[in-house]
């Protein structure tokens, strides 16, 4: 599948076409474990919950053109690297495709975002940003990826740039590759009994006795909680 | 149309499935009596696979977890809101109040932060100790044999510390502090303000062969599906069925009002069948109700009746009357030295495992009454808004801002768990100026008047709030943190929040011994009515500097036994 055919897929509802971004701006393949198009939806919605994401995901807002930008800043915000997946690759500009329909407010400021870089695109290099080399795009993020350097003119590109990188960042670290870069380790059962001692020490702290003598003792938590008449746990 | 009307005459009626209707369904049931509860939305079981959210990840959610469908999150058990399609609220005089309802089997026990503080002895004599307000006709001693039955059955860790106005209780084990929990012990300490263990109803050890013991997802707030928390379904209404009580469920039925005959005594209620539109009629020898404050007192002032012309039980004017909800305000503090963390499963239980009772002396302060201190951070699941802070992070330690590339990967990582939020939860005074009323010109789309809110915070909310986050910021600068953003102003009363935002409304069929300045009386009964009960927290007389719910439980649970050994008497 060619990235036209890819970004189609996202515009027509890649969950309900079970296509995905990332499995042809690169050749690594949708990891096991995320969920898949049929299952996407298996997150305890009720009925009306169903229907409203049945209808946002056969809804398109993006064009083709807007998406194939987005993707494109997606990954220069979060490239491919030895180390690391790009953000493409971690559905990321699936999930801005998304979100943008669920979070109303992002249509404009992207929508209207992405034109401004076209028409800024336009006046350095006579082309849109996409058509761009790779030098020129970095030309044009440099002058408007860093808050507090930005020429005043050019302080709405800023805007919009700021805006895309934290949906970047959401849709990358919360989606599983990102999850997993970022060390996250929980949502699992588990018995949890304190900061690793290494880890507190390395702060300065260690846990006092006194406070340790209110703690669950996890070798009894199975053991059904009696208590004398005062209150003392017993079991 | 006709309503149509059920043969049966039940015991009981149980208006709402939370933390007061559930646990009214547990021991009236346990007594033998015939039960209807009806439940103004669907049957809701944590352990049910469909409806779970439990151990799903950001990632099985489109939106990664955004409030756009759910008020709290993709993953929160609450269905409802702040706003519900079809079931409008207004308000009046500028008022700001926002009115949050869950409309499923156990209500907002299913989504809560568990936070179970009982009341104290002072908590109940307010007006003796500062003139503002009103007493309780009861006292601590009259809820504490309650209290510690709750302890019992339900399950709260926490710790006996033999403070003055928290009392001890029997208490589960509690968990060990997080290492955000740790920089906060320090911070607290260094600014003089006392850290516990929390109180929170979560079962950290076992308490029965029917529930499990808690596996630390920190998700309580998407209902647990081991019963290992605290939820009206699965520790109240399914263990009641389970032994074998009469109890008819009634789900998706919205009751509009309570009927009455002609010597003004209850006979039943008619609900509306939100999945057929029409309207049945139940009939029972006793009335009780727990639809929440709000709704409570909606629903008494929309039964009105030849001997209650003002609505039921009104003939003081005082049902809607009295509404107050906790003060709340909050500050998020960066703490460099949590910077770069190793990772490691740090979820723990859902909620703070340390916390801060009320430690002031208001002889020395401008404002009365107190607030606990609450506890956020660590290394949690990322969820959507993850990483959009970055820049002003940057900023405090001179780091780049902006920018693209794998530098950001650097920047995530540096501040992931790097966070501590604090949050205060205090008492306001009662007003009988800050009222829910029927609006004339409204229904819902079940054809039910709906409430109309007036509200206003005093002088003393606001200075509290001031003091709330002077608090915050020595407690930050004691574990060497800096407090994001501004400090709040007095042009914006110093952070507080709108009435309703922190959940714990109450008030509004407040308990007194005088028929003239109260609804119910000291076991919760309608004056005017003596066959109608309020379970739910309308009866307080004042909101703590707690949480109602393990209040609400106890008085639900008192109130029971009087109905009991009232309809034994053959009083009722």
């Amino acid at each position: 599948m060619n990235r036209r055919d890819s970004l189609k897929s996202i515009l027509l509802g890649s969950v309900a076409t079970g296509l995905a971004l990332n499995g042809c701006t690169s050749n690594v393949q949708k990891p096991d474990g995320l969920p898949k198009a049929e299952e996407g939806l298996l997150y305890g919605r009720t009925e009306s919950e169903k229907l409203r994401d049945k209808k946002l995901f056969e809804s398109v807002f993006f064009s083709e053109h807007e998406l194939s930008t987005i993707a494109v800043l997606c990954d220069i915000i979060l490239p491919k690297s030895e180390a690391y997946a790009s953000a493409t690759e971690a559905d990321t500009a699936e999930f801005i495709a998304f979100i943008v329909k669920d979070i109303r407010e992002h249509q404009t400021p992207l929508r209207g975002g992405v034109m401004w870089l076209d028409s800024f695109s336009n006046k350095l290099y006579n082309k849109e940003f996409i058509k761009c080399s790779e030098e020129e795009q970095f030309n044009i993020c440099d002058q408007i990826a860093y808050p507090g350097k930005t020429k005043p003119e050019l302080i709405q590109g800023e805007a919009f740039f700021t805006r895309l990188r934290n949906l970047t960042l959401t849709g990358y670290y919360t989606s599983k590759i990102g999850m997993e870069e970022l060390g996250y380790k929980g949502n699992t059962p588990n018995v949890w009994d304190g900061v690793p001692d290494h880890i507190l020490k390395k702060h300065g702290f260690e846990y006092e006795e006194a406070w340790l003598a209110k703690c669950v003792d996890q070798s009894k938590r199975g053991d059904i909680a009696q208590w004398d008449d005062e209150g003392n746990l017993i079991s | 149309m006709q309503i149509k009307e059920a043969p049966e005459t039940f015991d009981i009626i149980i208006v709402g499935s939370g933390a007061g209707g559930g646990m009214a369904t547990k021991i009236l049931s346990e007594a033998g009596l015939n039960i209807a509860v009806i439940e103004a939305g669907p049957f809701f079981d944590p352990a049910n696979p469909e409806s779970r959210t439990q151990l799903k990840w950001s990632y099985e959610s489109p939106r990664r977890g955004a409030s756009t469908t759910r008020d709290f999150g993709d993953f929160d058990a609450a269905y409802g809101g702040w706003d519900i399609e079809g079931e409008p609220y207004t308000k009046k005089n500028g008022t700001k109040f926002d009115w949050f309802r869950s409309r499923m089997l156990g209500g907002r026990t299913n989504h809560w932060g568990r936070i179970s503080l009982r009341f104290g002895p002072l908590d109940f004599k307010r007006k003796s100790l500062d003139g503002l307000g009103d007493d309780w006709p009861i006292s601590y001693d009259d809820v504490k044999p309650y209290y510690d039955k709750v302890d019992k059955l339900i399950g709260v860790f926490g710790s006996n510390e033999n403070l003055p106005n928290d009392p001890d209780g029997f208490f589960l084990p509690a968990p060990k502090p997080r290492l955000h929990e740790m920089y906060y012990i320090k911070g607290a300490r260094n600014a003089n303000v006392p850290v516990y263990p929390s109180r929170l109803s979560i079962l950290t050890k076992a308490i029965n062969n029917e529930r499990g013991v808690c596996f630390y997802c920190s998700q309580c707030n998407r209902s647990c599906s081991a019963y290992a928390d605290f939820s009206s379904g699965s520790c109240l209404i399914f263990p009641a069925q389970k032994s074998g009580g009469q109890i008819k469920l009634f789900t998706d039925s919205m009751v509009r009002e309570v009927v009455t005959d002609d010597s003004g005594k209850a006979t039943g209620v008619i609900f509306i069948n939100k999945l057929d539109r029409k309207e049945y009629k139940l009939n029972a020898r006793v009335i009780v109700l727990a639809a929440s404050a709000c709704s409570t007192a909606r629903i008494l002032l929309n039964s009105k009746s030849k001997t209650h012309k003002d609505g039921l039980g009104n003939s003081s004017g005082l049902v809607g009357k009295y509404l107050h909800d906790s003060t709340g305000s909050g500050r998020v503090a960066f703490v460099p030295d949590l910077m770069n963390r190793e990772t490691y499963n740090e979820d723990g239980v859902g909620g703070m495992h340390v916390y801060t009772p009320w430690w002031g002396d208001n002889k020395k302060l401008n404002f009365p009454r107190g607030y606990h201190i609450e506890i956020s951070g660590g290394l949690g699941m990322p969820a959507y808004g993850f990483g959009f802070n970055i820049d002003a992070l940057n900023k405090f330690i001179g780091g780049n801002v902006g920018g693209y590339g794998n530098a950001l990967r650097d920047d995530v990582k540096k501040f992931y768990g790097a966070m501590v939020g604090l949050s205060g939860r205090g008492e306001s005074i009662p007003m009988e100026s800050n009222y829910c009323e029927i609006d004339p010109d409204v229904v819902d789309e079940w054809g039910i008047p709906v409430l109309r809110f007036h509200y206003k915070w005093s002088k003393h909310e606001i200075l509290q709030a001031k003091h709330m986050h002077d608090t915050f910021e020595e407690i930050i600068d004691g574990m060497g943190g800096h407090a994001l953003g501004n400090k709040p102003t007095e042009d914006e009363e110093f952070g507080l929040l709108a009435p309703g935002r922190i959940i714990h409304e109450v008030g509004t069929t407040r308990m007194g011994n005088d028929p003239k300045r109260s609804v119910t009386n000291k076991y919760q009964q309608l004056h005017d009515a003596d066959n109608v009960f309020v379970v739910d927290a309308g009866p307080f007389v004042s909101q703590a500097d707690k949480n109602p719910t393990w209040t609400i439980l106890a008085l639900s649970w008192r109130t029971c036994d009087y109905i009991v050994s009232e309809l034994k008497k053959q009083n009722i």
